[in-house]
């Protein structure tokens, strides 16, 4: 009873965290420029699906994911460069759909150049389960679990003790005024695409090895991600985090004990009702809007 | 009263287009396509009332016309209801449920509405996906043929001569709306809702007439469709086509009746085309999107009719 409940948690946390890493991406764009980035999910692809071609030809590991992760972070700062940029004023909803066209060009382009295939990634060390606590536990999750932690730390340390973050923190909380004091908020805007670029694919390539990946492998991910996201109320890393292990937790759950078929309409069933009753999110601050 | 006139010559302008393209149109693969952007042009009409008039994004609607299509298919298959009961009935409780939800989810804006409408679609296509024996799950089920009155429309031309109907009296409907003094609430509504609300106008109860009178106009497209192609499946309800209708929206032009029909023949077209290119219909729509966004945040319509009347000025 216990052991298939710790079974259940055991695979609720791997997939939560992976949730947790895109909606980290989400808020880290969300709070430096309002937009909701419709193409996290395609950076989470973008991170697995170069990192298993590059495994894939015979590339070490280590190398095969820094040129991932790298890689994809450079497509975030293109991307806002591109499209973003020249929208910047735009209202909310056109810089959504803008989102979304680069979501599916980047979709497509993938598509196009690396395969419909599906894609696998060797486990980063080994996949002997290990019994922890009477339920078995793949190593690999012990990766996801503990990258997301040390990702969440040195997010913690970025935006609370360099420079560089105190200026993207600043620019959230008020635009003009970081402007006022000196800041590039037009740097800090590219910097937050290139960022969760970064974290997309690091969450991407971290559940590779578990989930496989394809070209279309972001949509779901990046979805669930913006679920986490808005559960945790777009504020802060706290939030996302929580909201992504929150989310990760129930579905499993739902999966084991009522119906594994109606799994993937857990998390919008979820944050319908969140936000029926709570329109900010679990962790949402109250904020009355201006007019 | 000029705002009258332009109206009606534009109804009629459509009117002669519809009744002339059978003539131009050379085979039924022309006529085909023809039914198909008439019947996306209805959905993205009620979408784009929405939209463009109130202000409210919605990444679900595709969800709709996935009930309406669904509904009809199961009531005639499993039931033997008549076709015609069956769009109703798919239509009322498409408007039920959208009447049921669209407090809760009218409330929130921005992102937090992006998320709710767009998760309402999710799971209306998860539904549809798992309820195999209603609705043959992923495998799809046939619909049978339309019949009224003991008469079945059959062929190429029957059905285009219905979705144009339809489609005219969709653009109708939409036009009176709009120089309605409810049409003119709701664009106080897209202008400012506080604004709105202070000089009287009951927002929430105009804004949820909207949500499900475009809920239901999706539904009965929906139903039609699902007569005219004859067989159905759950990739229409998706996520995918729900940005399609966002996408034929916006490209056509926000506020505009005629930008939505000039943005679904658009979009419908441009799949087509670009058919042999593997892969490339997606890059390329999402391009446009981009481009669209970037370059005519208006949208098509309105940013050529901008255009015309800055011209027509210079020239007096």
């Amino acid at each position: 009873m216990l052991a298939q409940f710790l079974q259940f948690l055991y695979s609720g946390m791997t997939v939560g965290s992976a949730y947790a890493l895109a909606a980290l991406g989400f808020t880290i764009i969300y709070n430096t420029s309002g937009v909701i980035n419709f193409a996290q999910g395609e950076f989470i692809m973008l991170g697995g699906m170069f990192a298993a071609l590059l495994a894939g030809g015979g590339m070490p590991l280590p190398l095969a994911i820094a040129i991932a992760v790298v890689a994809t972070g450079l497509v975030g700062l293109v991307m806002e460069k591109a499209v973003i940029e020249p929208a910047q004023n735009a209202h909310v909803v056109t810089l959504i759909i803008i989102t979304i066209g680069a979501s599916l060009t980047l979709r497509g382009l993938v598509q196009i150049f690396l395969g419909k295939a599906t894609h696998s990634l060797p486990p980063f060390s080994g996949d002997k389960p290990i019994e922890f606590l009477g339920a078995s536990l793949l190593p690999q999750s012990l990766w996801v679990l503990g990258v997301t932690l040390a990702v969440v730390g040195a997010l913690a340390w970025f935006f609370g003790r360099t420079l560089l973050g105190k200026a993207m923190l600043a620019t959230s909380h008020n635009k003009l005024a970081a402007q006022l004091v000196g800041i590039n908020t037009r740097v800090v805007l590219l910097l937050s695409f290139g960022l969760s670029a970064l974290l997309g694919a690091l969450g991407g390539i971290l559940v590779a090895p578990i989930t496989y990946t394809s070209y279309d492998a972001g949509i779901m991910l990046g979805l669930k991600g913006f679920v986490a996201a808005v559960l945790g109320g777009l504020g802060g890393g706290v939030g996302a985090v929580a909201g992504g292990l929150i989310l990760g937790i129930i579905e499993a759950m739902t999966a084991g004990y009522i119906s594994s078929s109606y799994k993937d309409a857990v998390p919008f069933v979820v944050i319908l009702v969140i936000l029926f009753f709570m329109p900010r999110g679990l962790f949402g601050a109250k904020i009355s809007e201006r007019v | 009263m000029k705002m009258m006139q332009s109206r009606h010559a534009g109804l009629l302008v459509l009117a002669v287009v519809l009744a002339l393209l059978p003539l131009v149109l050379p085979n039924s693969f022309y006529v085909d396509v023809a039914i198909k952007i008439a019947l996306n042009a209805i959905v993205v009409i009620g979408l784009n009332l929405l939209m463009g008039y109130t202000g409210q994004i919605s990444l679900g609607h595709a969800g709709f016309v996935g009930m309406g299509a669904y509904g009809s298919a199961a009531l005639t298959t499993h039931f033997n209801w008549p076709p015609m009961l069956a769009l109703l009935a798919g239509a009322a409780a498409t408007g039920l449920l959208a009447f049921a939800l669209a407090r809760p989810i009218l409330k929130l804006k921005g992102h937090t509405l992006a998320m709710a409408t767009l998760g309402l679609g999710i799971i209306i296509s998860i539904v549809i996906n798992n309820e195999a024996q209603w609705t043959g799950g992923p495998d799809g089920m046939s619909v049978p043929s339309f019949t009224l009155f003991g008469l079945t429309i059959a062929g190429e031309m029957a059905w285009y001569a219905v979705a144009a109907v339809l489609l005219l009296i969709t653009t109708w409907l939409a036009l009176n709306l709009i120089d309605s003094p409810v049409g003119r609430a709701l664009q106080a509504i897209h202008g400012s809702e506080v604004a709105a609300r202070v000089s009287g106008v009951d927002t929430t109860r105009f804004k949820v007439r909207v949500f499900v009178l475009s809920a239901v106009m999706a539904s009965i497209a929906g139903s039609v469709n699902a007569h005219y192609v004859g067989f159905l499946t759950p990739g229409i309800a998706g996520f995918f086509p729900s940005i399609e209708l966002v996408t034929m929206v916006v490209v056509g032009g926000m506020a505009s009746v005629f930008g939505s029909i000039v943005g679904a023949a658009l979009l419908t077209v441009l799949p087509q085309l670009l058919q042999t290119f593997e892969g490339w219909e997606v890059v390329v729509f999402g391009m446009i999107l981009m481009a669209t966004m970037i370059f005519l945040p208006k949208g098509l319509v309105p940013s050529i009719a901008q255009r015309l009347r800055a011209r027509a000025v210079k020239g007096a």
